[in-house]
């Protein structure tokens, strides 16, 4: 739990989203969605499988470009942004993606160290020092870095995704399901890097994640999509006793309740 | 709802309208991608180590199956010429129809052929890889514009590298023709170069090697824009990597004709 730095920020969130829609052909993912993410705090997106969590966070980055809906990043409509700007604005945002996304052409120290030789932010020398460093944060041995991602297993590449997602150190950081592949130990050592990263940059993160007790660890605040709108949205410590039908059924993981799987019998 | 037979006569119509404004559709992209590609070679930051990679790939790694392909094609040349002009006694004229057919056909088509099948398929399969495993949009994330980064460097290597292989394959056609002229058909070896030099102006192989920057481009443009614009996992991928191999090898017969026009239009 995060909750530093409260009242410190204005009130203008870091990211507000309204009215977000999208459909891929006829399937409505995104209808809707309202939500603002308070500028150096801790968001956990919670939502079924196939909710739209992914598709949300690849809107706000602009690799997925909404039907209709405003993205406001600092208080700035990004949809107004020249590419320049826009580009500017990425600079400034880390993205750990749900299955990794390394770079299997290059060496892991190079993944870890990409954004940081792209700005021109550091030589080429430097970048192994660097990639060891971060790589030890994650946990993992600086011999890892000379690896290529092929030679990971699953949860490896996972870490080496988070190092490459916070070893620029963004002020906005986005976790695609963090500690889904990893042990329990290992989930809750993430778990509290991620707090740990948070709080030292001052970043503000969004999260999403199934782990309810990873929820409650790197949550400030939680919301939770359910057929392509926010349903819910309260203080992540409070998940599982919310007071919300839909929400807390969720949260137990209990088969009965509100949300009816749509399975195919 | 009742279908009349007109109604089902005109279905291979309506099938070929369709494919027709898909065509213009997928045209039309592909020139707006080609564009953009572009823009990123003139607009730093310039990646130099990519480029040599793909460059390395496309020239030295192709250098074999080019080099064996025009080997043979001048050695057959050589005798199946030689066959169709002993009917008219002017058998000496078989050097001169190798080297002209290398070096403004066949060595290009051919080079870019094979080019196509190896170069064509192995981008569109990394760079669909990419594309489905969320890579591409990775980069984006990390201050790198993947036009630029996977794109640009590549069509550069295909649009120069492809010239310097029919250079190679202009060179060992010639030798083929040369060696059957020499060894199974009579001709003295002397004889046989000096017909082959005599008769071939800088033209043939200019218009040669324009051809082949042409393919090039072609090549490493289909391969790239199937790869990124592919979807649907695995499956996804190869079918890119199957199209960008078709498409790249009809473009490059189809231009071969439309150049062979525009460059001996005199
Ligand atoms: N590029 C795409 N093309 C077509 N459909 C897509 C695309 N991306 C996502 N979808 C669809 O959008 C829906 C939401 O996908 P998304 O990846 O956001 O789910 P998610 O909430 O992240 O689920 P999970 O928890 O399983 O990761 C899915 O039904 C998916 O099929
Ligand atoms: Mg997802």
């Amino acid at each position: 739990m995060i909750s530093t730095r409260q009242g410190t920020m204005s009130d203008v969130p870091k990211i507000r989203l309204r009215g977000l829609r999208k459909a891929f052909g006829a399937k409505q993912v995104l209808d809707g969605v309202d939500l603002d993410i308070r500028a150096g705090h801790s968001m956990v997106i919670l939502g079924g499988s196939g909710s739209g969590k992914s598709v949300t966070l690849k809107c706000i980055l602009g690799l997925i470009t909404p039907d209709a809906g405003t993205i406001e990043i600092d208080g700035r409509d990004v949809s107004k942004l020249s590419r320049v700007e826009r580009e500017q604005v990425n600079d400034r945002i880390g993205m750990l993606f749900q299955n990794g996304a390394l770079f299997d052409s290059l060496p892991v120290w190079e993944n870890v160290s990409f954004k940081l030789l792209a700005q021109r932010r550091i030589s080429r020398r430097a970048a192994r020092d660097k990639a060891a460093e971060v790589l030890a944060q994650v946990g993992l041995a600086a011999s890892v870095g000379d690896l290529s991602p092929a030679e990971l297993s699953g949860g490896m590449q996972k870490r080496v995704g988070l190092a490459r997602a916070i070893a620029a150190e963004p002020d906005i950081i986005f976790f695609d399901e963090p500690t889904t592949g990893l042990d329990p130990i290992m989930g809750a050592v993430i778990d509290g890097l991620i707090v740990d990263v948070v709080k030292r940059l001052g970043a503000t993160a969004v999260s999403i994640t199934h782990d309810m007790a990873s929820a409650r660890r790197i949550g400030d605040d939680a919301a939770m999509i359910h057929r392509g709108q926010i349903i819910w949205r309260g203080e992540a410590r409070s998940l599982g006793d919310t007071g919300n039908a839909m929400v807390d059924q969720f949260a137990r993981g209990e088969r009965e309740g509100p949300i009816q799987m749509e399975l195919r019998k | 709802m009742e279908r009349t037979l007109s109604d089902r006569l005109l279905d291979p119509v309506a099938a070929l309208g369709r494919a027709v404004i898909g065509l213009l559709r997928a045209t039309g992209a592909i020139a707006l991608f080609a564009g953009e590609a572009i823009s990123h070679l003139v607009r730093p930051p310039f990646y130099g180590r990519l480029f040599l990679k793909a460059f390395v790939e496309i020239a030295w790694f192709s250098l074999p199956v080019v080099a064996l392909t025009a080997v043979f094609t001048g050695m057959v040349l050589a005798l199946q010429s030689y066959t169709g002009f002993s009917r008219f006694n002017a058998e000496g004229a078989v050097a001169n129809v190798v080297v002209l057919s290398i070096t403004r056909e066949l060595g290009p088509v051919l080079a870019g052929l094979m080019v196509a099948g190896r170069i064509g398929a192995a981008f569109a399969a990394e760079i669909g890889t990419m594309r489905v495993t969320d890579q591409i949009d990775a980069l984006s994330t990390l201050s790198t514009n993947p036009m630029k980064y996977l794109v640009a460097p590549r069509l550069l290597a295909g649009t120069l590298a492809l010239p310097l292989l029919v250079l190679v394959a202009d060179t060992l056609g010639v030798m083929g023709g040369w060696l059957i002229g020499t060894q199974q058909l009579g001709f003295a070896s002397g004889a046989y170069l000096k017909a082959t030099f005599d008769f071939l102006q800088v033209a043939d192989v200019v218009s040669g090697l324009i051809k082949a920057a042409v393919f090039g481009f072609v090549i490493t443009l289909m391969g790239c824009w199937a790869g990124y614009r592919s979807g649907g996992g695995a499956q996804g991928v190869g079918r890119a990597t199957t199209s960008a191999v078709v498409a790249s090898s009809i473009l490059i017969l189809a231009l071969d004709y439309m150049l062979t026009a525009v460059l001996f239009s005199r």
